[in-house]
């Protein structure tokens, strides 16, 4: 097999170094009634050149998003990434190397991983991010939970703005973790006004901005209620491109940021794996979950890095860490720290820019189609259409008709009535003219 | 042999003899950071003006700059490449690991995964237009319920220890659908910290199992815990100490007779896959590491993936979603209604490590029944050979044979001065990376090496070879050469503890540079 | 003036009816370097043998219990800007807090300085 450099004449020779007759005297612990003999009931081996085909079959049975005019968001934007990206992430070096616990071999993701952190920390306007999380879903339920510690509270309030995913999470975590989620009604509009609902034992209020549904609020008022309640402001991104031309949720009051780094470096891949990101304030730096990388000097005086703060971490707190989390999702964190270096300052805000711009295009394309509406008073590179009749059934029409045509939101809020008839509608710099015109026809034919 | 002497000889003091103008050694570059090297205005992306439009954003454009660097594309691929030769990585050579299981990850697993019908496809269009995807996780479910003997998976968790926690979240609904909620968690004393810290986070108090003389779980202790207030016993088999436990039958019926729960840490799933049905231990409910077992990459830290496989006891209860095979298709199960109503709900956004199902599922199929058998059998033969030949250098923390990962503890450095840390470090100018050490906790300076299945005999050959050098090195009082040690890697010995007393978590500008608006 | 020792290595000096906490030499040396150290607020309730602080070192984090019960005082805000004291000073300016005695017969239960010596010596 071609990944077993083992031989026959390597087993019998190792075999006999050990002094055993057989491999299966290296299993005698294993109670008999769990011995599986002979071979499980599975194909075997196979070459490159089948697995290839099997799995090639399986791809040509979905429809890749970039084949066919596309405007899907809904928490996953689709962006174009630059070649360089992909090659260097496949470097070796990166693709295969451990966690960097031993800093003297790892300098390469730790230099790579200070980086990142300080990107993170500039984009959302906040002091120190960490390392990266899994994804934003479980970023937004870390960052209500570090909130609980730093406020010693256990009460969080979630946005009607917030991305249901999110939402979902952070209440199964509350259920299991203990602590509660007091669930804001969704807020299509974007009016909702929270600040009544916070009292002396709320930990937290969390929205995202751009919110779900698109829209963009300055959540400013909101923060300075929380903190006159001595309750902390989250907000959560999950479209960082929009950190290019939107005010940072830095420069509104927030005390923790948390939210989706695929949209750079990665692609869609089908949800998974993406990119958990968080950032905070200084102060709170303690009781920030996962790992942090940190600089220091080598004993010859020379700058390095290492992961640090780590007595907060499972390995070493165990039932008393901060979060049982062990891994980062390091390389996406690289890719996405590659793909922000590319772009650089000049390169990420013209790339927003461009986003807006298309966006507002598409909005106003769209707009024209008999019976639709646009609901959002503001957004980013994604709004929320209300059309004529339930959205579901559309996009599936629009599927037969290749094309993607947005994301019903009852696909997300599924019992809510009311809320049947939304589409969320997302555009990048991937979209062309001819894209949007095919969708703005496309639709007006479905609703006829 | 190699010549000792001579390695030593030509290096004079701490790094500062031969110095370099540019700080870089030979083919070792330095490089700085990337927001030293930024020049305003300048891009490694061409993109087109922005279309002129009039401006959505609520009057709530960015103000000011944010402080990004820019450089061009060529001084993009040339940082990353310097910064990269500064890491180890199992291309470069063997990880002893214990527990890690760092085998070599293929290269068709990464071609796979980017075809474009598997990587551009996103979690929220129409179902109908992703079919083959959810073919593919329905695939890999078979497989991996197939390879463990349990009849359900939950494909969500996004990491080993999100596995953990989805475990322990299952636990805790079946016993809050008894009505039943009991306050304990059972955990050995040599178990990897995530195993408290899960139980610890679903509001469990965590209780220590003692390991007995031979390093298995000492089943007097287990039964005198063991209560109607324990919810689950969390067990590692094979355990942290590459040793199976003989009595996890025995475990599995006390811990069942109590009404609790059998929680199996599958990270050292690579000693049995193929051999073992682990539904026949008893074990109800157990996570693999798709990034172990399975060979997704490391990647420096993650992605990775968490399957969790249930016994039907607690299949009710999986997150959501559920991918369902009908007869004119797959379904996405995503809400909490009808067949779905006792499940947990969400733990994560979307639907799973969809990228690491492609690359386990492509290194499923390559290997096979047959292949994967072969795995666990070679890993257990590597780790056995490294016992073999190192047992009269070192000390083996417990008496016979292991699984696939061996244990020593430091009884062969007593009196010489040098500990567990420097030998580690002596290994590191060999050019390895330096076996796990100090876990598991419950033997003193612990030396825990898993070679994987993925070494030849060749490799694990000269790696012995060093090990038995520096050992005998060790015992030959040369303990100022093991506190010198690492002298060449490209940092040496960094300051844990001025990081840790004085954070500096980001870069910064200097006085008087280009302030990013905050 | 009275310092007793816990089986834990906590120390406590009693002068007046003020109690002065901190850990031993032994434990700062055990711990290593000390990079934090998380002090209790004023005015805290302590019950003797629950945990009334944590000490974190680069590769550990401790629990501190507390060696007698009492009504936390004062802390030592001289330990967020240098932790280092514990290591340097664990006896004196390594201090963590002082507290009021609420039962001063909990410190019959506690080592003098000879005992905690020899129990030292017995942990090898």
């Amino acid at each position: 097999m071609r990944y077993l450099p083992l031989t026959d004449a390597d087993r019998k020779a190792m075999l006999a170094a050990i002094g055993v007759p057989s491999i299966d005297a290296l299993f005698k612990d294993v109670p008999k009634a769990a011995r599986i003999k002979g071979l499980l009931d599975l194909p075997r081996l196979q070459g490159e050149l089948e697995v290839e085909r099997a799995l090639g079959a399986m791809a040509a049975r979905n429809v890749a998003v970039g084949s066919v005019p596309s405007f899907l968001g809904a928490g996953v934007y689709r962006h174009h990434v630059p070649a360089a990206v992909d090659h260097l992430i496949q470097r070796g070096e990166f693709l295969t190397s451990y966690t960097p616990y031993q800093p003297e071999v790892s300098q390469g993701t730790l230099q790579t991983l200070f980086e990142f952190q300080t990107q993170v920390a500039l984009i959302t306007g906040m002091e120190v991010a960490n390392a990266s999380l899994y994804d934003g879903a479980t970023a937004c339920a870390e960052a209500v939970m570090m909130a609980n510690r730093v406020t010693h509270r256990r009460k969080a309030i979630l946005s009607g703005s917030l991305h249901p995913h999110y939402r979902d999470t952070a209440a199964t975590y509350g259920r299991f973790v203990g602590f509660d989620t007091v669930l804001a009604e969704p807020d299509p509009a974007g009016k909702e006004s929270l600040a009544n609902g916070i009292d002396g034992e709320t930990s937290c209020v969390v929205v995202q901005n751009p919110g779900f549904f698109g829209e963009l609020r300055d959540h400013t008022a909101l923060g300075e209620a929380c903190h006159n309640a001595g309750a902390l402001l989250i907000v959560i991104v999950t479209e960082p491109v929009s950190l290019g031309a939107v005010k940072p949720p830095g420069a509104m009051g927030a005390d923790i940021v948390a939210g989706e780094g695929q949209a750079l470096g990665m692609g869609l891949v089908f949800g998974g794996p993406h990119l958990g990101l968080l950032a905070t304030r200084d102060r709170f730096v303690r009781q920030v979950p996962g790992r942090l990388c940190g600089e220091t000097v080598d004993v010859d005086g020379r700058r390095g890095y290492v992961l640090t703060l780590s007595a907060r971490e499972q390995h070493i707190r165990r039932e008393k860490a901060t979060s049982n989390i062990c891994t980062n999702s390091n390389l996406c964190a690289l890719a996405f720290s590659i793909h922000l270096a590319l772009l650089g300052e000049a390169g990420f805000t013209r790339l927003a820019a461009i986003n807006h711009g298309k966006a507002v295009q598409l909005a106003e394309r769209l707009a024209n189609v008999p019976g639709v509406a646009i609901v959002n008073d503001s957004f980013f590179n994604e709004f929320t259409l209300r059309l004529p009749k339930p959205a579901a059934p559309v996009v599936d029409a629009l599927a037969k008709r290749r094309i993607l045509g947005g994301v019903p939101v009852s696909r997300l809020h599924p019992d809510r009535a009311e809320l049947a008839s939304l589409l969320l509608v997302a555009a990048s710099e991937t979209n062309t003219e001819a894209d949007m015109s095919a969708f703005a026809s496309a639709l007006a034919e479905v609703l006829r | 042999m190699s010549d000792w002497s001579k390695a030593v000889s030509g290096f004079k003091s701490e790094g500062k003899e031969d110095p370099t103008m540019s700080g870089s050694r030979g083919l070792q570059e330095e490089e700085p950071l990337l927001f030293e090297q930024d020049a305003p205005g300048r891009t490694g992306v061409d993109l087109p003006e922005p279309p002129a439009v009039k401006s959505r954003l609520g009057g709530l454009a960015r103000q000011g700059a944010i402080g990004l660097p820019g450089l061009s594309e060529p001084q993009v691929v040339r940082h990353y490449m310097r910064v990269s030769q500064k890491n180890y990585a199992i291309d470069t050579g063997i990880y002893p690991l214990g527990s890690c299981t760092m085998k070599h990850n293929p290269r068709l697993n990464e071609k796979v995964a980017r075809l474009p019908g598997l990587a551009d496809i996103h979690p929220l269009q129409p179902v109908s237009t992703v079919q083959g995807a959810l073919e593919l996780m329905d695939e890999i479910a078979h497989w991996i319920k197939t390879l463990t003997g349990m009849p359900a998976v939950a494909l969500s968790p996004g990491a080993g220890a999100h596995g953990e926690l989805c475990g322990m979240m299952c636990i805790w609904a079946a016993l809050d659908h008894r009505g039943e909620h009991r306050k304990r968690v059972l955990v050995p004393e040599s178990a990897h910290g995530t195993n408290p810290a899960t139980a610890a986070a679903c509001g469990y108090a965590v209780d220590p199992i003692k390991a007995d003389a031979a390093g298995r779980v000492d089943l007097a202790d287990l039964k005198a815990k063991l209560g109607p207030d324990v919810a689950a016993f969390m067990l590692t088999n094979p355990s942290t100490c590459g040793l199976f436990e003989r009595d996890v039958r025995e475990i599995a019926d006390m811990v069942h007779a109590a009404g609790a729960y059998f929680y199996c840490d599958g990270a050292n799933f690579n000693a049995i896959v193929g051999r073992v049905n682990c539904a026949e231990l008893g074990i109800d409910v157990m996570h693999l590491n798709l990034h172990k077992t399975f060979s997704t990459p490391h990647g420096g830290g993650g992605p990775g993936s968490g399957p969790v496989v249930l016994a039907a006891s607690l299949a009710p209860y999986a997150p959501l979603p559920w991918v369902v095979h009908e007869a004119d298709g797959f379904r996405l199960v995503e809400h909490k209604d009808g067949e779905a109503r006792t499940a947990l709900g969400r733990i994560k956004g979307n639907h799973g490590q969809m990228g690491m199902f492609v690359r386990a599922l492509a290194y499923m199929m390559s290997h096979g029944a047959d292949g994967l058998r072969q795995v666990a059998e070679d890993a257990v033969l590597n780790a056995n050979y490294l016992l073999a030949s190192l047992k009269d250098e070192l000390t083996p923390a417990f008496p016979g044979t292991c699984m696939h990962e061996v244990l020593f503890d430091d009884r062969f450095l007593e009196g010489t001065g040098v500990a567990t840390l420097d030998f580690a470090k002596a290994m590191t100018d060999e050019g390895y990376h330096p076996m796990t050490m100090y876990f598991p906790l419950i033997v003193h300076g612990a030396l825990l090496m898993e070679p994987t299945e993925t070494e030849s005999k060749d490799s694990l050959d000269r790696f012995i070879a060093v090990v038995r050098g520096l050992a005998r090195r060790a015992k030959a009082g040369e303990t100022d050469f093991f506190h010198a040690a690492p002298r060449l890697t490209p940092r040496r010995r960094l300051d844990e503890t001025l990081a840790a007393r004085k954070p500096v978590l980001r870069w910064r500008p200097k006085a008087g540079e280009r302030q990013a608006a905050e | 003036m009275t310092v007793k020792y816990t089986k834990d290595h906590e120390w406590v000096r009693v002068e007046g009816g003020t109690a002065t906490v901190g850990i031993t030499d032994y434990a700062q040396g055990q711990l290593g370097d000390v990079v934090y150290v998380e002090v209790p607020e004023v005015g805290r309730k302590l019950e003797q043998g629950k945990e009334a602080a944590v000490v974190e070192s680069v590769k550990a984090a401790s629990e501190v219990y507390a060696p007698i019960s009492g009504e936390v005082t004062a802390a030592n805000g001289d330990l967020a800007g240098e932790p280092a004291r514990v290591n340097n000073d664990a006896m004196g300016q390594g201090w963590f807090f002082k507290m009021t005695v609420a039962n001063p017969k909990e410190l019959d239960r506690l080592m003098d300085e000879a005992q905690y010596k020899a129990y030292v010596e017995g942990l090898g």
